[in-house]
């Protein structure tokens, strides 16, 4: 049941144009991150060029400079490659994590399950960025400490995701009868417990990392997380703030990095959930 | 008698594929007169009433035909004229009372609206809305109007819908299946409330239900129901008496009677198919035991003779 | 009653969580500071500062000696200010509290209002137009949004209200409001999107039920169908989405006060990481998450109230 379902995904997916053009964009900003971690973009993002200061999008730098002369593309796409970094280790962390707490809490139930969502709940209550803050402020400013940070503020919701299904599968009469048949734990889990818990799961992930990416950015135009001279694309906002009024190439771009990846990465999700819905109503 | 309501080729289709749910329907009804429609689910009856007011859910449209009322035809007037109509002159009432009503708001402010939104509002609205409480039957009306629709039965809910249906006395009342949902005993006091409002007031009145039961003692006329077209239609007595069409010959033992009272209940075998799935052929002819070849692949249409209709190549009793 | 136990527990639960969360800087940071940083503080308050820490305690005689102080309404004391941080909280958390209060309103406002055009004609262009804008402020960073205000406010126009001295509402309303309002905008427009999209999705459900039909039939005017019918059974959860959301920017509100110098809590909590005040930040967070939950324990009290069919 749940194999014929999954093939019919992929198909459903793109049958979505916000689907396609979310996957599109979230496509090209990988590609550029990619063009950047491998060193093939056309400047080198650290090279300082006080002669070329502050020059507006032009053939040569695509982007314009900064005030350091700076090729402002190639810090761009390297910002986006530490944002993406930070992103999927940070959602990968806390899917994880989440998952498998969400999981075992739902599954076993009674105490496992309390202690499960009494800590999920204690994490819940604090505002995500000021969370993240504070864990930064004291692990360190390494992309390593931040995703961890990230990856702390953003466990409880998949926790809450994954779980939901589990509660909801177990109490379905076929898994109890299932069960007083004797089949192991570990075989109700796989064959009737995850097809239903993995749909929601990639849904969530989706969305994660768009708002692991705002976080990112947000913690690093505060000054915390990438340091200068490293290229972020919050921190690349934050020292743009008093160059926009004459040089506004130094904020549009970055800023606009950013809303594209959040918008794929949103469309995706949307695209997903649409395509994995057994329902499958369009909005 | 006036001609009061007449529905004319009335096809109803979904909106995005045009499959036909309702096959060109003609039907008219005079003042004061009451007519029951009758068939089984799927065969159109609930989508006609609800086009009468333009009540038709999404994704379903009206593909021609017209609808006069009145002398104008309902289809074609503009927006705000309908919107007047409405509760007004024809009133509605639905066939389940547990999702008819809105769950946040008051009983009493539920039919009051009614009078505001006609111009009625005022001094005197409240005691309007109490009066009509008390006359379909409810008790302590003045509870009643500060109540919740969730704090009362199926059976209360259903006389709310009927006042509220009825306070502006309308000329035509439809009712689609408002029994259906409910306990045979409230039925049947449901039912008299609904046939001594309409003597009192002389009001016409469309009775939808897949029961000809229901309508035996209820109704002046019977329109028969199949598949989105109509197979017959008549006096009730006549229809009784003696049906023409092997529908309604089979409808009619189907009910359970006092000279039944062995034995089991007889049916019609298989089930009606969906209306856009039928060719220009008899719909019923797969489950007719008189059908020929020819009801296989012609098209019987409906034909009137002396206040009948009927709509099938052998009538039970022709020559 | 059950209810109230739960909550006690999630807040012991924060303010374990609290507590560690600032012990994992390394060393003796925090008590070691105290020697050195002392600054603008009496000797008194010092010692004060001692007992809120529970210095020259095993963990959990400090976490204890927290505890104590924190709920007797110790929040220790502020280095560069010499004022108590319960005194500095008072007046931030009211700044923070209008400006999530406004913003939330604003958010609220714009978030029903596009949510209402967009569901009268799903499918269509004002329909996309609406959802749009729901991405659109969904993607946009609050910090940028700010940026951008600032410096064409600033620059182009030569308005920005936030350049001067903040003033309290009772202090100076009319300055007060006019440096919430490019803040409180921000906000609200991170605040509208999700508002927007629940109270759409929640309005196209409601539109196809029975009684939808049933007021319509009675020739009720549209307006009326739309306000009192459809969108009176689809608060809901649009009513849980404002509390969420005015829970959010409680906090998320931090780096719109740095941008437009509000002194709210969240700036306060900034300074004083950077300043190493970890009594400050302590304190703060906690006060933070108390609120939150009181928030959410409201939020949930009223929409009892909303739907009269909970009991």
């Amino acid at each position: 049941m749940s194999n014929r379902r999954e093939r019919g995904w992929v198909h459903y997916y793109f049958q979505s144009t916000s689907g396609i053009v979310g996957l599109a964009l979230v496509v090209i900003m990988v590609a550029l991150s990619l063009i950047s971690a491998f060193g093939l973009a056309p400047h080198d993002p650290l090279e300082q060029n006080p002669v070329n200061a502050l020059q507006g999008p032009n053939g040569i730098h695509w982007f314009g400079t900064d005030q350091f002369g700076r090729d402002i593309f190639a810090r761009s796409i390297d910002g986006m490659r530490r944002s993406l970094s930070v992103a999927i280790l940070s959602v990968s962390l806390a899917a994880f994590f989440g998952v498998l707490l969400g999981v075992i809490g739902g599954f076993f139930g009674r105490w496992i399950d309390s202690l499960v969502v009494r800590s999920s709940d204690v994490i819940f209550a604090f505002p995500a960025i000021l969370l993240a803050l504070a864990i930064v402020n004291s692990l360190g400013n390494s992309w390593i400490d931040t995703s961890i940070a990230i990856a702390i503020v953003y466990t409880p919701i998949f926790i809450r995701v994954a779980r939901g299904p589990v509660l909801s599968v177990k109490e379905m009469d076929y898994v109890k009868s299932v069960r007083v048949l004797g089949f192991s734990t570990q075989r109700i889990l796989l064959k009737h417990i995850a097809p239903n818990v993995l749909a929601p799961i990639v849904v969530q992930i989706a969305l994660s990392l768009s708002w692991a990416i705002l976080t990112e950015s947000g913690l690093s135009f505060l000054g915390l997380g990438t340091q200068p001279p490293d290229a972020s694309l919050g921190l690349m906002v934050s020292e743009a703030q008093p160059l926009a009024a004459f040089a506004w190439w130094a904020l549009a771009f970055p800023s606009i990095f950013i809303t594209i990846v959040v918008v794929g990465l949103n469309l995706v999700g949307d695209g997903l959930r649409d395509a994995l819905d057994p329902a499958r109503r369009s909005s | 008698m006036q001609e009061l309501l007449k529905i004319t080729d009335l096809t109803v289709q979904t909106s995005d594929d045009q499959r036909v749910l309702v096959n060109q329907i003609s039907l008219s009804l005079g003042e004061g007169e009451a007519v029951g429609v009758v068939g089984e689910s799927g065969s159109g009856k609930t989508l006609t009433a609800l086009s009468i007011l333009g009540l038709l859910a999404r994704g379903l449209e009206i593909g021609s035909g017209a609808i006069e009322f009145s002398g104008a035809d309902l289809l074609k007037v503009p927006a705000e004229r309908l919107r007047a109509i409405r509760g007004n002159e024809i009133a509605m009432v639905y066939q389940d009372p547990m999702t008819a009503l809105n769950p946040v708001m008051r009983l009493g402010d539920q039919l009051h609206e009614v009078l505001r939104a006609h111009n009625l509002g005022g001094a005197t609205a409240a005691e309007r809305v109490r009066a009509s409480f008390a006359s379909v039957g409810i008790p302590d009306p003045d509870r009643a109007m500060r109540s919740y629709p969730h704090e009362f039965s199926g059976g209360m809910r259903q006389r709310v819908m009927i006042a509220m249906a009825l306070l502006l006395s309308p000329k035509l009342l439809i009712a689609d299946e408002p029994t259906t949902a409910l306990d045979v005993t409230i039925q049947r006091q449901i039912l008299a409330l609904v046939a001594k409002e309409r003597r009192q007031r002389r009001m016409s009145m469309l009775w939808i239900t897949h029961d000809l039961g229901v309508v035996a003692n209820l109704v002046d006329r019977v329109v028969v129901m199949y598949a989105g077209r109509i197979v017959e239609s008549g006096k009730v007595s006549d229809i009784f008496a003696s049906p023409r069409h092997p529908y309604t010959a089979g409808l009619l033992a189907s009910l359970p009677s006092s000279d039944h009272a062995r034995g089991r209940l007889a049916s019609i075998p298989g089930v009606p198919p969906k209306p856009w799935q039928v060719g220009k052929t008899c719909a019923f002819a797969p489950r007719c035991e008189f059908a020929t070849e020819r009801c296989r692949t012609q098209l019987p249409l409906l034909e009137s003779a002396a206040d009948r209709q009927i709509a099938c190549f052998y009538p039970i009793g022709a020559k | 009653m059950s209810r109230a136990l739960s909550v006690l527990t999630t807040l012991f639960g924060i303010s374990l969580f609290v507590f560690f969360v600032l012990r994992v800087i390394p060393g003796d940071t925090i008590t070691s500071s105290l020697g050195i940083e002392t600054g603008a503080l009496t000797p008194e308050q010092i010692d004060v500062l001692r007992a809120y820490y529970g210095i020259d305690q095993p963990l959990v005689g400090q976490y204890i000696s927290w505890m104590t102080s924190f709920l007797s309404g110790d929040l220790g004391f502020s280095y560069s200010t010499g004022a108590a941080v319960s005194e500095l909280t008072k007046s931030a958390l009211l700044v923070t509290i209008e400006l999530a209060l406004i913003g939330t309103v604003l958010g609220v406002i714009m978030g029903i209002s596009i949510g209402m055009f967009s569901a009268r004609k799903p499918g269509s262009i004002r329909d996309f137009a609406g959802q749009l804008f729901g991405l659109l402020a969904l993607a946009i960073p609050g910090f940028v949004l700010s940026t951008t205000i600032v410096t064409v406010m600033a620059n182009r126009f030569q308005y920005f209200p936030n350049g001067y001295e903040y003033m309290s509402p009772t202090e100076d309303l009319w300055m007060n409001l006019q440096q919430m309002l490019f803040p409180g905008l921000v906000l609200g427009i991170a605040v509208a999107a999700p508002v927007m999209r629940t109270t759409r999705s929640a309005l196209l459900e409601t539109v196809d039920k029975d009684f939808i039909r049933t007021a319509i039939g009675k020739g009720l005017k549209p307006r009326v169908v739309r306000l009192r019918h459809v969108l009176r059974n689809s608060l809901i959860p649009i009513v849980t989405m404002t509390g969420i959301q005015f829970g959010y920017l409680l906090g998320g509100a931090v780096i719109v006060e740095k941008i437009f110098a509000l002194p709210g809590m969240g700036r306060q909590i900034l300074d004083a990481i950077n300043k190493r005040e970890y009594a400050t930040v302590q304190s703060s967070i906690m006060v933070f998450a108390i609120l939150f939950v009181t928030i959410n324990l409201i939020t949930d009290l009223v929409y009892r109230r909303v739907d009269p069919r909970i009991k």
